[in-house]
């Protein structure tokens, strides 16, 4: 089975101009605060999780055509569709986002921080190279930093694991460390310098002793 | 219109509360937005051992300001110095702290950020109108699960006898993300 993420964008060569906005300047249409918000009210159904829907949106095939709004759209269209809402017999939402529920909703958040099942594995300092692995399904490992060595810099302790999150197949919570990269070391020396050193959070399994 | 059908499926369905969108879209209009961010910034200039709970433990520290909470629970505030400057991204989607910063701007989001953020920084620091030293040390963040960043700005020079709010207004969206710096003092 593949797996095809449209949405994994480091370090590609993209070279339309980056388009300034101020700050005050949130929507560009007038339905797009109601897509920000079916999305956010959504969360409380149970419906899908956050990996689940940024499954769906990683994976529309049209995906660079569209605004990050449309996509939020397009993704929330799939899901309700396969999850068969419009159905006679929609699965019941666990919790609906009352009006009156929102601002607690939104100050008390959700956390993803989870009991570890075990120890870390890996130490603040200790190098590690990330697996150079592309999975079937949807994960966190950014291609660009795939098979690279790295220097664990900080341990967040166990968090929810998205690749089996994204499937339906349980929290399943693992170490989250933030690895910093050389710059040579993704990109080799034919890069331009540029003083830069990368850093992404990534899972536990996402590493192996360097 | 796709929107307006699919709210309206939703509600018929028992999955949503047209009155709880309304609050949302008012709360990121109105309260949820990049002057947070600005306030635990002012904060952090002001006074050292609020900074250093902030380097510390960020999601307390922000918290302790009353700006916790979705998008915001897993806080790490990185800081800019003469020597590094911080800029934080997410290649994979749009991960951003929502509960200091708001709603990402639409560049953000966008695939020529995403992009270029991690491979040619300097570029797209260009892009936005900074230039640093040579010497300075870039560090990208690139925000690949739900911790969130949060640069904290150098505090321009001659800023020493503001107030707090005047600090904060002087702490950009930008300054923020690490895409820009903070207004001038004088």
């Amino acid at each position: 089975m593949s797996y095809r993420s449209n949405a994994d964008l480091g370090g590609q060569d993209v070279r339309d101009a980056i388009v300034m906005e101020p700050e005050g300047d949130l929507f560009h249409a007038p339905w797009e605060p109601r897509v920000m918000a079916l999305v956010v009210a959504m969360g409380p159904t149970g419906l899908s999780n956050i990996d689940m829907n940024r499954a769906a949106r990683e994976t529309i095939p049209n995906y660079r055509d569209l605004s990050y709004y449309e996509v939020w759209l397009t993704a929330l269209e799939k899901l309700v569709l396969q999850q068969g809402v419009l159905g006679d017999a929609p699965p019941p939402p666990k919790q609906v986002l009352r009006a009156e529920l929102v601002a607690a909703a939104i100050s008390k958040g959700s956390a993803f921080s989870r009991m570890p099942a075990g120890p870390a594995r890996y130490a603040l300092g200790q190098r590690v190279r990330t697996i150079a692995v592309q999975p079937a399904h949807h994960t966190r490992l950014p291609a660009y930093a795939r098979g690279k060595a790295g220097i664990v810099e900080r341990v967040h302790g166990a968090h929810v694991f998205p690749d089996t999150n994204a499937r339906g197949l349980g929290e399943n919570p693992q170490w989250l460390y933030t690895v910093a990269f050389d710059e040579k070391e993704l990109w080799g020396e034919q890069n331009p310098k540029q003083r830069s050193t990368i850093s992404v959070d990534a899972f536990e399994p996402y590493l192996e002793p360097a | 219109m796709r929107v307006r059908a699919l709210e309206a499926q939703l509600t018929e369905k028992g999955y949503i509360d047209p009155g709880a969108l309304d609050v949302l879209i008012d709360a990121y209009q109105t309260k949820i937005g990049p002057r947070n961010g600005a306030q635990v910034v002012a904060r952090a200039w002001r006074d050292p051992e609020f900074r250093r709970w902030l380097l510390k433990d960020a999601t307390a520290a922000i918290a302790s300001l009353g700006f916790a909470g979705r998008q915001g629970e897993h806080m790490v505030a990185v800081e800019n110095t003469p020597e590094v400057h911080n800029m934080v991204v997410c290649t994979l989607c749009s991960c951003y702290p929502w509960a200091v910063l708001g709603l990402p701007p639409t560049w953000y989001k966008s695939a020529p950020y995403r992009a270029r953020a991690v491979k040619d920084p300097r570029g797209v620091l260009k892009e936005f109108g900074v230039e640093l030293p040579e010497s300075t040390q870039i560090r990208i963040w690139d925000s690949t699960a739900e911790v969130r960043y949060l640069v904290l700005p150098q505090r321009p020079a001659g800023s020493e006898d503001l107030s707090e709010q005047q600090l904060a207004n002087l702490v950009t969206r930008d300054s923020m993300i690490g895409t820009g710096l903070p207004g001038s003092a004088a």
